[in-house]
């Protein structure tokens, strides 16, 4: 789980909010409702999650209520990430 | 010419009562009879608690089949609906309710602080969705169960039919009112180009609040097709909206180039059966040709029309985009001329009609001219020109008279556009300027190869006061102003540079801003 919030974290703070201090990021802030990541950053952040983890994120696992905090977004993956492994995905 | 926006809807559900006029986000489905049945008991709702003609009545609340009655209801009782964007913050929404003096309001249980207070309080709130009473409001679904006859209210062309709030220069956003006439004039001219008819089905992308939708909700009504409502949800999500557009075989469909753009990087395109669609609108901003390019290529079948017009106006010029797209091409499609129903102007300082290739500011007249600002007499007079017993409407757009129509040159004051939407920098300086630790405020647009345009903030911060971190200016920014209007950089500096006459130097900032990373 770790690694996966430090790879939202690092994408976050080296794309929508460069040149800020990475303690003043915390996992629980708001990120869209927030104003921190817009729509298009929001996007990209899908993205590369999708690429990075082999994971399909649809409308449902990129709702507010899922994927508006750091911590809510690496629970999503992790979810998306063990849904696929019981599948028997490899 | 039908005299009023209801009249459109009532005609459609005498003559097919059974279909499917609307498709809610949740696949729920209302037919003309049930739609026309349930705005004419909530309009009967709104007479019955004093609700009359010329009163304004606000609408917040998700896309949803409950949204579209609501707008229908209040009409039909005479009133004009204010539709604000149920995702920006409430504050901006409760200064613009309390700016019209709405006496009633339709919303949802968790926008309820929407609502204006004190002695600006609507009379009456209706809650949609919520499965308990909230106090001191009304059911939604209670009121559209019930049965009323058609409200016998006389119709009128000049009615008001809604206001839409677009982005003021001193900070408050400014309430464009747009009558019966100036929407009709618009439908009918919609239906003389696109001729649609009961077998379309329409996507509405755009929110109520923002003019496109005016279009896909009154064209689509008006002839009996079905109207896709997309969620705000959806619309963010390209690969899920490209499969909403294939599944339900649009074939129609409005949005902004930013939008289509989104399909075409991140919708997979390739995997999916887009056949249906017949006609692609797009409108609110310039479409950079390799991307109209690569869609067109994409999608070989439909129409593309480049819709001009500010919310003033609605549609006022127009262009076929051409079937092939020459590979050399670089500079944007024309706008086009004038519609059908508009006449155009293009004037100089002088107020001189300018030479063919000349720049000027372009005017536009007709009957989908808006009738004014609400309350804002100064506003309204800077914004008409009388001429020969015409009134015209100087829409600030800098323009060039070309052989294929006007060509779109930009704007001479501090209003852009993102995503189609407009922006008065001076209502992002205003929000700013509310921050305890900032001392001044500048705010600048700049053009981005990607996102079109990119907002710089630069301000200098109060003596003794820490410097607010990134986070904590965006932050701020979110309970102030919608996402849209969120600058993407912030420069905070000691004290902002200055001209000879002490004035912040915007032209020296300009400079510093196209620098990319500044900070």
């Amino acid at each position: 789980m770790q690694d996966i919030i430090d790879a939202i974290r690092q994408f976050i703070l080296s794309t929508a909010l460069v040149g800020e201090a990475p303690e003043n990021l915390r996992n629980d802030m708001a990120l869209i409702t927030g104003g921190l990541l817009d729509s298009l950053a929001a996007l990209g952040l899908v993205s590369f999650l999708e690429k990075k983890y082999s994971i399909e994120l649809d409308v449902d696992d990129t709702s507010i209520e899922r994927f508006d905090s750091i911590a809510d977004i690496a629970a999503t993956v992790a979810r998306k990430l063990s849904v696929g492994a019981g599948a028997g995905k490899d | 010419m039908a005299e009023h926006l209801a009249d459109y809807l009532e005609a459609s559900a005498r003559r097919f009562p059974e279909r499917t006029a609307v498709v809610d986000p949740s696949g729920r489905r209302l037919s003309y009879a049930e739609l026309n049945q349930q705005s004419d008991a909530l309009a009967a709702f709104l007479a019955n608690r004093g609700i009359v003609k010329g009163d304004r009545v606000g609408v917040v609340m998700p896309k949803s089949a409950a949204g579209i009655v609501s707008l229908f209801a209040i009409m039909k009782a005479g009133a004009a609906y204010v539709p604000v964007d149920p995702l920006a913050p409430a504050e901006r929404g409760r200064r613009i309710l309390t700016d019209c003096q709405i006496r009633a309001l339709i919303t949802d249980e968790r926008r309820l602080a929407v609502a204006p207070t004190d002695q600006d309080a609507p009379a009456t709130i209706v809650v949609v969705g919520s499965q308990t009473t909230v106090n001191g409001c009304d059911q939604f679904e209670a009121i559209v169960a019930t049965s009323a006859a058609r409200l016998t209210r006389p119709r009128a062309l000049s009615d008001l039919a809604y206001i839409l709030y677009t982005s003021g220069s001193t900070g408050i956003p400014k309430g464009v009112m747009l009558t019966h006439e100036n929407a009709v004039s618009f439908v009918d001219w919609c239906s003389s180009v696109f001729e649609p008819n009961e077998n379309d089905r329409f996507g509405n992308h755009a929110p109520f609040h923002f003019d496109l939708s005016v279009l896909d909700i009154y064209v689509s009504l008006k002839h009996g097709a079905t109207l896709f409502l997309v969620s705000e949800d959806l619309g963010k999500s390209p690969k899920d909206l490209a499969r909403f557009i294939a599944l339900n075989a649009l074939t129609i469909w409005y949005s902004t180039p930013s939008i289509l753009t989104l399909l075409l990087q991140f919708g997979h395109l390739n995997e999916l059966d887009f056949s249906s669609l017949r006609i692609v609108l797009f409108a609110g901003e310039v479409f950079p040709v390799k991307h109209l390019r690569a869609l067109v290529e994409q999608w070989p079948w439909p129409a593309f029309y480049n819709l001009y017009g500010p919310t003033e106006t609605n549609v006022c010029t127009f262009a076929k985009i051409p079937a092939a797209i020459p590979a050399d091409r670089e500079a944007p499609y024309p706008i086009g001329p004038a519609c059908s129903h508009c006449a155009s102007l293009v004037l100089n300082d002088e107020r001189q009609e300018v030479e063919t290739g000349a720049e000027g500011l372009l005017y536009i007249s007709g009957p989908s001219v808006f009738v004014g600002y609400w309350n804002r007499p100064t506003e309204d007079a800077a914004a008409f020109l009388e001429r020969d017993g015409v009134r015209w409407y100087n829409t600030g757009d800098v323009v060039t008279w070309g052989a294929d129509g006007f060509i779109y040159a930009g704007r001479r004051d501090r209003m852009v556009k993102r995503r189609g939407y407009r922006i008065e920098l001076g209502e992002i300086e205003r929000a700013l300027y509310l921050h305890p630790t900032l001392q001044e405020v500048a705010v600048l647009a700049t053009a981005d190869a990607d996102a079109g345009i990119r907002i710089v903030a630069f301000a200098s911060g109060r003596p003794g006061q820490p410097t607010p971190s990134l986070i904590e200016l965006k932050q701020f920014c979110a309970t102030k102003v919608p996402a849209y209007m969120i600058p993407d950089q912030f420069v905070v500096q000691q004290q902002l540079p200055r001209t000879s006459t002490d004035k912040v130097d915007y032209q020296s900032l300009k400079r510093m801003a196209a620098t990319p990373r500044v900070a």
